[in-house]
């Protein structure tokens, strides 16, 4: 037998023999922490020695995954009662759902200390469901316009506070020179429905569509929904960057850090990352705005927070929520400012952050603030709808039905199919889910 | 003539398989220079491919971050747990079905062969409700059950195809000298068919080293392999991609070294019978 086939042959029995081999050396109690690769949860990853000091009977174990891998773990382990997990970090999307399948242990027992009346009342009312509040945020944040203040001087207009869509339209096609490949504004293009449905949905209440009527009829096949996407594939066409259908977050992060792109409207979390000098090429020339409305009453910007939950069933309930107190806490954002400076604090979760003199010298604070404030999940549109949620439908059919009419104006963005025709797929794409569901006849 | 035209014609199919060989690499290439950037050249366009500052910093802040030798591990024990068991289960059974061949044993090789063709996740709340039941939830144990299932198809219906490659006279001549079941399979069958286990065996580790589904789903802190490790890397809001690299130089590095020197015996077993 040749030395090789031996030397794999010995390997293969000791993994046999090793699978038995697991460490039994657990002394303190161990939660299993589950989260997204967030530069905020990292950086809580990194702080924990201050938990661990403070509550030295509790050991914690993090399992850090990609964001829709995450979504599809944590859904079948809570959908089964797996018990893999004793925190979950979860969304605004999640929580309604989940709190009221009884997914969720409530965190309304929280110590007075925690003062659960200090967080933000448009991310709070997110997480509660029946007056119970089912995840603590752990930081939160809203969509905003990130704008390029040389290239706005050097087109001639001067940002407003709050610009409305015509005014973003102008000012992206003035400040577009594609000849050195500058384009007036970058928008998410890549289908999912965390993606440019994200986008698109919060876009469209400022134009007064909406998802569903009152008895959950689809209206992709309303006025307000063509104007919606016409007017983005227009302005996308004659500002927009090429290859915008595969443009998510993370491409336009690294098109307007690179200083292609004059204006980027995207989550407020980005404040962040284009004024870091040690990231971003244009750190110093960026300037802040409140997503754009058309004088409807609403505008296009989101709500979403990354929130910290305890699935029902965990056997470390206490240990859990112990752990949830101290990193939504204020204290914790004390110690990530006295670590890593104020501009790295969790942003959009308390009303004390605030307050506080320190974090309103952050040059993106107010605005977040105020964009956090002016997005409301259960009244997101201009005309009534059924369903809580602003750049989503707080429905467990949204992920797909979203994600597939995404892929719709998401090949209307890359010029495949006419705009009529994507709304109409979308049109039917809803109707035939809804029935489904057994939303509608 | 014959001299000109066959030496063209060997400088056409080595530019080929160059190219060919070149263009199935770059992606890996890639990788490796990325990880070896900032996040900030990583994303540079036009794309830098060597003209740029070469840093350790993504290596380093992988190691800080992660306990990689323990995801290492955990690839090891599955791909090469699940490997032998499956070898064990699947050499008597081929060797069953090409010696002694019943009258439905094409119609069970068909039918193992259609379980590959089944979505995975059809069958992810069952399976996770079973492993939970049973305290296999991210365990190597766990995995290695699963693996060796999802893999054993391929196991033996490669070592059939060698099997029927050595002729029964062979093994009739053993029966003739006294030799039992036992001794036949593993002092004749064997030893004869080794290049075609040792390829069935580089093949399943290879696959196992990179199944994604499973190794994701059925492991939470505990068993998690390297493709757990790579996908901690992938973020929503941030830039990463200099430090995905480095987390997936650092997973693949293993497998591509195995694979390269186990080349020659991969090729001539994936070969075998290929040409009579």
């Amino acid at each position: 037998m040749p030395s090789l086939t031996r030397a794999l042959l010995g390997a293969c029995a000791l993994g046999v023999f090793s699978t038995g081999m697991l460490s039994a050396a657990a002394v303190a109690e161990t939660i299993t922490i589950a989260t997204v690769n967030n530069g905020d949860m990292i950086r809580m990853q990194g702080l924990t020695e201050d938990f661990t000091a403070k509550h030295p009977g509790i050991a914690l174990e993090w399992v850090t995954l990609e964001e829709n891998v995450l979504r599809q773990r944590v859904t079948t382990d809570i959908a089964t009662k797996g018990g893999q997990y004793d925190v979950m970090t979860i969304g605004t999307y999640e929580v309604p759902i989940w709190g009221r399948q009884g997914w969720l242990v409530s965190l309304n027992d929280l110590p007075d200390s925690y003062d659960i009346d200090d967080i933000l009342p448009a991310i709070r009312g997110g997480l509660t469901v029946d007056g119970h509040l089912y995840a603590a945020p752990f930081y939160g944040e809203s969509s905003m316009v990130m704008y390029r203040t040389d290239l706005m001087q050097a087109a001639g207009l001067e940002m407003p506070e709050a610009p409305t869509w015509d005014f973003i339209a102008q000012a992206a096609r003035a400040m577009t020179d594609k000849d050195n490949e500058v384009y007036g504004i970058c928008l998410r293009g890549k289908a999912g429905w965390g993606e440019n449905m994200a986008f698109l949905t919060a876009t469209a209440n400022s134009f007064g569509a909406r998802w569903f009527d009152m008895d959950w009829r689809p209206q992709f096949d309303s006025e307000a929904w063509a104007t919606t996407l016409t007017f983005y594939l227009d302005l996308m066409a004659d500002a927009g960057p090429p290859g915008a259908s595969s443009n998510g977050f993370n491409e336009n992060l690294a098109l307007f850090q690179t200083g292609k792109c004059g204006m980027w409207i995207d989550a407020t979390v980005a404040a962040s990352f284009v004024t870091n000098p040690a990231e971003s090429t244009v750190a110093d020339k960026v300037g802040f705005a409140l997503a754009p409305d058309n004088g409807l009453g609403k505008r296009g910007n989101w709500l979403w927070a990354w929130s910290l939950a305890i699935p029902a069933g965990t056997q470390k309930e206490a240990a859990a929520k112990a752990f949830i107190a101290w990193a939504t806490s204020k204290e914790y954002l004390d110690l990530v400012a006295e670590s890593e400076g104020w501009a790295n604090v969790p942003p959009g979760t308390r009303t004390s952050l605030y307050e506080n003199p320190n974090y309103a010298q952050v040059p993106f604070a107010r605005i977040t603030l105020d964009s956090i404030n002016s997005a409301d999940p259960t009244s997101p549109t201009v005309d009534p709808v059924p369903y809580v949620g602003v750049q989503f439908v707080a429905i467990p059919e949204f992920q797909g039905l979203a994600t597939a009419v995404g892929q719709q104006f998401s090949a209307a963005l890359a010029g495949t199919i006419p705009a009529e025709q994507a709304l109409a797929t979308a049109q039917t794409l809803a109707e035939r889910e809804m029935r489904r569901a057994g939303y509608t006849r | 003539m014959a001299r000109a035209v066959s030496v063209r014609r060997k400088a056409v199919v080595t530019l080929v398989a160059w190219t060919v060989g070149l263009a199935i690499f770059f992606p890996i290439l890639w990788t490796i220079l990325t990880s070896f950037k900032t996040e900030a050249q990583a994303i540079a366009s036009p794309p830098l491919f060597f003209g740029f500052d070469w840093t350790l910093e993504n290596y380093a802040t992988v190691q800080e971050r992660s306990d990689y030798f323990r995801h290492f591990w955990n690839s090891v024990v599955i791909s090469f747990g699940s490997t032998l068991l499956g070898l064990l289960i699947a050499i008597p059974a081929a060797w069953s079905m090409a010696f002694v061949p019943g009258r439905r044993t094409k119609d069970v090789l068909m039918w193992m062969l259609s379980t590959k063709m089944l979505p995975p996740v059809g069958v992810l709340i069952p399976i996770y409700l079973i492993f939970r039941d049973t305290g296999l939830l991210d365990t190597r144990l766990g995995l290695v059950i699963v693996l060796t299932l999802i893999n054993l198809p391929i196991i033996i219906w490669m070592l059939f195809t060698y099997f029927k490659e050595i002729p029964g006279e062979i093994l009739e001549a053993a029966r003739m000298d006294g030799a039992d079941l036992r001794s036949e399979i593993l002092y004749v069958l064997t030893p004869m068919a080794v290049p075609g286990i040792a390829s069935t065996l580089l093949l399943n580790v290879i696959l196992a080293w990179n199944e994604a589904f499973w190794t994701l789903n059925l492991t939470a802190a505990q068993a998690a392999p390297l493709t757990a490790f790579i996908a901690s890397y992938s973020s929503p809001e941030g830039l990463f991609y200099a430090k995905l690299s480095a987390a997936s130089t650092l997973a693949i590095a293993p497998i591509l070294v195995l694979g390269w020197f186990s080349q020659k015996q991969l090729v001539r077993g994936l070969t075998f019978g290929a040409v009579k």
